[in-house]
C-alpha cells in the first residue's frame, strides 16, 4: 500500500462520506465530485488511463452538472429540512458493520485472496479502441442505438411541453 | 548548431538535472518541466491582455492604454498592482468555501491542461497515449468550478450567468470533440506527440497538416468555433454580457480572484488554440520546409499569436449572438457538419490518392454545407424587426 493510495483512498472516502453528511443539497454534489475525483485518480493509479479520463469526464464533467442542475431546478427553500441522521442510526450501523463483516470475511476466507496475482498486462488506449471496434462491435452498436433513443426521447418530451404552452 | 537552438530549453533542463541526486530526480525533473509553464503561459496572458486592448482600441478609432510606459506596455504590471492591492470582498450571503475554491479550480484545470501540449520537439510535459482524451476530461472540470463560482456568490446575475455558461459549454462541447475525431481517426492515436509527427514531413515545400486537406479544413473551423465558445469569448459571450448581467459568474469576485478568473479564462482559450494548433496546425512542425531551420518552440508560439490575434479580430468584429441562436448554430448547424465531416474523413481514408479523392470529398463537405445553410435559412421568416416594448 503506497503513500499516494492512502491519500486518494482517504480523499474517495471522505468526498463520499461528505456527500452523505452535508446538509446542504449542493455541497453534497460538491464532495460527490471530489470522491468522484478521487475514483479516477485510483483508476490512474492503476495504470488505467482511458478508465480514469472517461471517469472524470462522464462523472465530474457531465453527472455532477446534471445533479446539480437538478437539485436547482427543483430545490425550494421553503421545504421541510429533515434532519440528516435518522433516529435509527444504531440499528442502521449495526446492519451495515454486520453486512461488511460478511463481505470481509468472504473475501479472505476466498481462494482469489490467496494465489499470487499473475503479471498485469499493460493496456493502451489503441487496444481498448481495437476491442471496441473489431471483437465488441455489436454490443457498442447496441449501447449507441439505445443512447440515440433515449437522446431522441427526451427531445421528444421537451417538445410536447412546448406545443401545450403555445 | 541549429540543433542545439531547438532543443535547448531540454538540454538546459538535463544540464541542471545533473545537480540533483539521483533520488530526487523524478520529482526534480517534473518539477523543472513545470516552472516554465507556469511562467511563460501567464506571461503570455499578461502580453495577451494589452494586445486586446490596443488592438480593440484601434478597430474602434481610440488609441488603448497608453499611459503606463512606452505604447502603454507596462499596463499589465498596472493592472497586476491595482487586483493585488484592492480589496477582496465576500458578499455577506456567500458560501464562503465555496466561492473561496470556484477561481483556485478554474486556474488548477486551466494549467492542468498544458500537461499534455507538446511545446516544441521533445517539449512536452507527460507523453500520455490518451493525451486528447485527457484534454477533454480536464476541459469538462471547467463547468463546474463555473457553476461553483455562480451559485456561491448568492447573487441573481451571477447564477444567470453560470447557467448560461454551463448550458453552452456543454453544448459546444459536442461539436468540440466531434471535430477532433476525424483527427484522431486519421492519426490513429490519442497521443499529442503522435499526431503531431504524422503530420511531419513535406510535399515539395509545403507541410503536411492535416488542415490542408477538405475534412481537416472544415474540421479546423469548426474546432475554432467551438473553442470560441467554450472560452466565452465574442460573439458568444453571452454568459458575461456586460449590458445584460453585468459580468455573469465572476460578478461578485473582487480584487485578485478577479483576475484569476480573468487569468483562467485566458489560459483556457491558449490551450484549447494550442491543442488546435497540435491537432490541425502541424504542432511545432514549419510552415514551409525551407524555414526549418528557426527553433520548433518558436513556430508554436507564432501559431498560437497568431490565433490570438484572430480570436482578437473576431472579437472586434462580431456582435453578440441571442440565447436562441447561439443553441441553433450549435445543434443544427456544427453538429450535423461535425458529423458529416467524419463520413468524409471515413472516405477520404479509403479512396485511392489522386486529385479525384480531393474533387470527391470537397464535394461532400461543401454540397451539405450550403443545403443545410439554405434550408435553415428558408425555415426563418426575414422581415423588417418590430419591437414589442418600443413605439
Amino acid at each position: 500500500m503506497t503513500v499516494t493510495f492512502l491519500i486518494l483512498a482517504i480523499l474517495t472516502v471522505a468526498g463520499t462520506a461528505a456527500a452523505m453528511g452535508l446538509r446542504n443539497a449542493v455541497h453534497c454534489v460538491l464532495a460527490l465530485t471530489v470522491g468522484f475525483a478521487g475514483v479516477a485518480a485510483l483508476y490512474l493509479q492503476l495504470d488505467a488511463q482511458f478508465v480514469g479520463f472517461t471517469q472524470i469526464m462522464v462523472y465530474v464533467g457531465a453527472v455532477a452538472i446534471l445533479a446539480v442542475f437538478a437539485i436547482m431546478m427543483t430545490h425550494s427553500p421553503t421545504a421541510v429540512r429533515l434532519p440528516a441522521y435518522s433516529s435509527q442510526w444504531v440499528w442502521g450501523g449495526i446492519v451495515a458493520a454486520a453486512v461488511f463483516l460478511v463481505l470481509a470475511w468472504a473475501i479472505c476466507s476466498s481462494s482469489a485472496s490467496t494465489q499470487a496475482l499473475p503479471p498485469q498486462p499493460y493496456i493502451d488506449v489503441q487496444q481498448i479502441g481495437d476491442a471496441l471496434m473489431h471483437r465488441y462491435v455489436l454490443p457498442l452498436e447496441i449501447m449507441g442505438l439505445l443512447l440515440t433513443a433515449a437522446l431522441i426521447g427526451a427531445v421528444v418530451i421537451a417538445m410536447d411541453r412546448k406545443e401545450e404552452t403555445k | 548548431m541549429i540543433h542545439t537552438l531547438d532543443q535547448i530549453f531540454v538540454l538546459a533542463k538535463l544540464w541542471l538535472l545533473g545537480y540533483f541526486p539521483v533520488g530526487a530526480q523524478p520529482l526534480a525533473s517534473a518539477i523543472l518541466s513545470v516552472i516554465p509553464i507556469l511562467i511563460a503561459f501567464p506571461l503570455l496572458f499578461a502580453i495577451t491582455t494589452w494586445l486586446e486592448r490596443k488592438g480593440l482600441g484601434r478597430m474602434q478609432n481610440r488609441y488603448g492604454p497608453n499611459r503606463t510606459g512606452p505604447f502603454g506596455l507596462l499596463q499589465p504590471i498596472a493592472d497586476a498592482i491595482k487586483s493585488l492591492t484592492k480589496e477582496d470582498i465576500v458578499p455577506l450571503t456567500a458560501d464562503h468555501l465555496v466561492h473561496f475554491l470556484a477561481p483556485l479550480v478554474l486556474v488548477a484545470a486551466a494549467f492542468l491542461a498544458y500537461a499534455v501540449l507538446p511545446i516544441g520537439r521533445n517539449m512536452v510535459l507527460v507523453n500520455m497515449n490518451a493525451g486528447v482524451l485527457f484534454f477533454f476530461a480536464i476541459g469538462s472540470t471547467v463547468e463546474l468550478s463555473v457553476f461553483m463560482a455562480g451559485w456561491s456568490s448568492r447573487s441573481k446575475y451571477s447564477l444567470l450567468g453560470a447557467m448560461r455558461a454551463v448550458a453552452q459549454m456543454i453544448s459546444y462541447e459536442v461539436p468540440m470533440v466531434l471535430a477532433t475525431i476525424v483527427i484522431i481517426m486519421q492519426a490513429g492515436s490519442l497521443s499529442t506527440v503522435t499526431i503531431v509527427e504524422k503530420q511531419a514531413g513535406y510535399t515539395g515545400i509545403f507541410p503536411h497538416w492535416f488542415v490542408f486537406t477538405p475534412w481537416g479544413f472544415v474540421g479546423f473551423v469548426l474546432f475554432m468555433i467551438a473553442a470560441t465558445a467554450e472560452s466565452n469569448r465574442s460573439p458568444f459571450d453571452l454568459p458575461e454580457g456586460e449590458s445584460e448581467i453585468i459580468a455573469g459568474y465572476y460578478i461578485e469576485y473582487s480584487g485578485f480572484k478577479f483576475a484569476l478568473f480573468f487569468l483562467g479564462e485566458y489560459l483556457g482559450m491558449f490551450a484549447t488554440s494550442g491543442l488546435a494548433i497540435t491537432l490541425f496546425l502541424g504542432g511545432w512542425s514549419a510552415p514551409f520546409s525551407f524555414l526549418t531551420w528557426i527553433p520548433s518552440y518558436a513556430w508554436f508560439f507564432a501559431k498560437l499569436l497568431a490565433l490570438i490575434g484572430a480570436f482578437i479580430w473576431i472579437r472586434g468584429t462580431l456582435p453578440r449572438l441571442r440565447m436562441d441562436q447561439l443553441m441553433n448554430l450549435a445543434w443544427q448547424y456544427i453538429l450535423p457538419m461535425a458529423l458529416i465531416n467524419m463520413l468524409v474523413a471515413g472516405v477520404w481514408h479509403f479512396m485511392p490518392l489522386g486529385p479525384f479523392r480531393w474533387l470527391v470529398c470537397t464535394a461532400l463537405l461543401a454540397v451539405p454545407c450550403v443545403l443545410l445553410g439554405h434550408a435553415l435559412k428558408r425555415k426563418k421568416k426575414f422581415q423588417v424587426r418590430t419591437y414589442q416594448f418600443v413605439e
